[in-house]
């Protein structure tokens, strides 16, 4: 099971303190917790893509390109990638040239977004949102598939033997995740072509999660990709933790009463028992995260929100440490313990990444007797 | 539920407690149960007080999901087989609490849901409000609604012939009688669950709605 975090990229005050980073600041803790992660053994960085303020991270593979560089294991992938209102065919490009540099650690989640006058700044039309995510995944699907491509459309326009290149590495395109809170007819479509459907319950209560993450995998089996439990499910996650779970709710309720996400609307309590949220102690974090299986079922991966809401650096470096020395090594224990063998551990990871695993597995022996907890979990 | 079996949601978005909105939804919620009755149909009455879900309501715009309680009362309105819907009028229009209601409502929620509108207020001078802005409300949603609105002023809960022609009684009886026949006549509603439903996606290829090589 693959466990990361994702980020929203917004510039967002501190409440505490009333400091606003700027975009250079903000950007750069964006990177410092991608590097973050694989030094503490998390397996994914994901990234959200927005066009307008308060969020900087409107192009992601140059974000993504950048971490691949740095970094040696990590999966990047984006949270999410917006296919209603993109090109197909530069997706299909970008993508395939990050997966080329990042020796294949790339996989990307497609979303629709949710922010009206994205649309029409970008030439679309709000009310073609499910039309242009099915129109336009459906070329790029093709593109990554077939060498050349003739197609006709919609939404853009036509193509006559077209190529494009980069082709993926090896010829294995990025895997891909469909991300939707509300509508049904993107699990049906991550249902249909056997790919990833992610829920991103943080802000949702459990029963419209099952609901939906039910509805994929019983059409993923209808579609012949194989059993309802072997479809590919990935969760969102909402923690802060301190040893005490008193001093952890003390110390973020300022944040989630000032966080523009979260409307000044319930109270953080009421928020906890009625979403996934959980501010507490690790040991609390760890059984809430247990209990998602029995939601949704077996599933593959879990990222969780890291930098946001207006939280300083140290802060989130702080819960990082304490999520990859105390949380994270738990749950892939458990988890994997309470797996059926016939469910798979992960999403399917590209040949190159298998490789590089294996080669650094026989030529690089870990100096300490620690295992590291990532090589388990591929 | 059985075939001879409905269910019929009050909504009231009446302040008060007691309030002049909640006694006309229940009048009308009376006359409407009678009628089906006696047309050999067992109403099942939900009614739904707007004011328990006032903070809620507020909290579910802010945050985006409803909260559990405000959740079973959209779940009640989604599955009805006929809506009554009071709200006392407001600076010329329904009030505040009554439009939230209906903004969190799944979209398609109402569509056609036999529905009976009501309305309260000082004096019989707010009682166009009725057409002018409840009307027009419950038909974006997709509602059947009845074609008489009932319009209680105060001074309509005394004086003038209780049984007379166009008396508030009368008006009572009148619409009620139209929401139980449409109640009737449309049988039990099957409500549409999105994720029973989603339209599969072979069938969106198959239509060519996807994309289509040109080869």
């Amino acid at each position: 099971m693959q466990f990361g975090v994702f980020t929203v990229g917004d510039v967002t005050a501190d409440p505490t303190t009333g400091r606003t980073l700027s975009e250079a600041e903000r950007i750069q803790v964006m990177v410092a917790v991608a590097l973050k992660a694989e030094e503490i053994g998390l397996d994914v960085f994901a990234t959200g893509e927005h066009h307008n303020p308060p969020f900087v991270p409107s192009s992601p593979t140059t974000m993504l390109g950048y971490i691949a560089a740095k970094t040696d294991r990590l999966m990047l992938s984006t949270a999410t990638t917006l296919i209603t209102t993109n090109d197909p065919v530069k997706i299909a490009e970008d993508y395939a040239m990050l997966q080329h540099l990042a020796g294949g650690r790339v996989d990307l989640m497609m979303g629709r977004g949710n922010m009206g006058p994205v649309y029409p700044w970008f030439g679309q039309d709000i009310r073609n949102g499910i039309p242009l995510a099915y129109e336009n995944y459906a070329l790029l699907h093709r593109l990554w598939r077939e060498d050349v491509v003739d197609w006709q459309g919609r939404f853009r326009t036509p193509l006559t033997g077209f190529t494009s290149t980069p082709r993926p590495l090896d010829g294995v395109p990025p895997f891909v995740w469909h991300g939707s809170i509300r509508s049904p007819e993107i699990a049906e479509q991550a249902a249909y072509y056997g790919d990833g459907f992610f829920h991103n319950n943080i802000f949702w209560p459990k029963e419209h999660v099952q609901r939906m993450v039910e509805l994929y995998r019983r059409r993923f089996e209808h579609y012949g990709h194989g059993a309802a439990d072997q479809a590919i499910v990935g969760l969102g996650g909402h923690v802060f933790m301190r040893p005490n779970s008193q001093d952890a709710i003390r110390e973020f309720r300022p944040y989630f009463d000032h966080a523009p996400v979260y409307g000044g609307s319930v109270s953080l309590e009421d928020y906890m028992a009625q979403t996934p949220m959980t501010i507490g102690s690790p040991q609390q974090v760890i059984d809430r995260t247990l209990s998602f299986r029995e939601i949704v079922g077996d599933y593959q991966r879990q990222l969780f929100l890291a930098d946001h809401a207006g939280l300083p650096l140290e802060t989130v470096l702080e819960q990082m440490d304490i999520l990859g020395e105390q949380v994270v090594p738990v749950l892939r224990r458990e988890f994997a313990a309470l797996r059926p063998a016939n469910v798979p551990d992960g999403p399917p990871l590209h040949p190159a990444v298998l490789a590089a695993d294996a080669a650094r597995a026989t030529v690089a022996p870990k100096p300490e007797p620690q295992p590291e907890p990532a090589a388990v979990a591929r | 539920m059985t075939a001879a079996a409905r269910s019929l949601v009050v909504v009231s978005a009446g302040l008060g407690q007691p309030s002049a909105t909640r006694l006309l939804a229940d009048r009308l919620s009376a006359a409407v149960d009678r009628l089906l009755r006696d047309a050999g149909i067992e109403p099942r009455i939900e009614v739904v007080e707007l004011r328990d879900h006032a903070h809620d309501l507020t909290n579910n715009l802010l945050a985006g999901f409803p909260s559990p309680a405000l959740q079973a009362a959209l779940d009640d309105v989604r599955a009805a087989d006929g809506l009554i819907a009071v709200t006392p009028i407001f600076s010329a229009s329904y009030s505040g609490l009554f439009k939230m209601f209906f903004d969190v409502v799944d979209r398609g929620g109402l569509a056609d849901m036999p529905t009976l509108i009501a309305a309260t207020g000082g004096t019989a001078r707010h009682s166009l409000a009725i057409e002018h802005a409840i009307r027009p409300l419950f038909a974006y949603l997709n509602a059947a609604v009845v074609a008489t609105g009932v319009y209680a002023a105060t001074e309509d809960w005394g004086g003038a012939g209780l049984a007379a022609d166009g008396s508030l009684v009368d008006r009572i009886e009148r619409a009620a009688r139209e929401l139980a026949t449409a109640m009737t006549v449309r049988g039990p509603r099957a409500p549409r669950d999105p994720f029973a439903d989603a339209t599969p996606f072979d069938e969106v290829v198959r239509s060519n709605a996807v994309s289509r090589a040109t080869d």
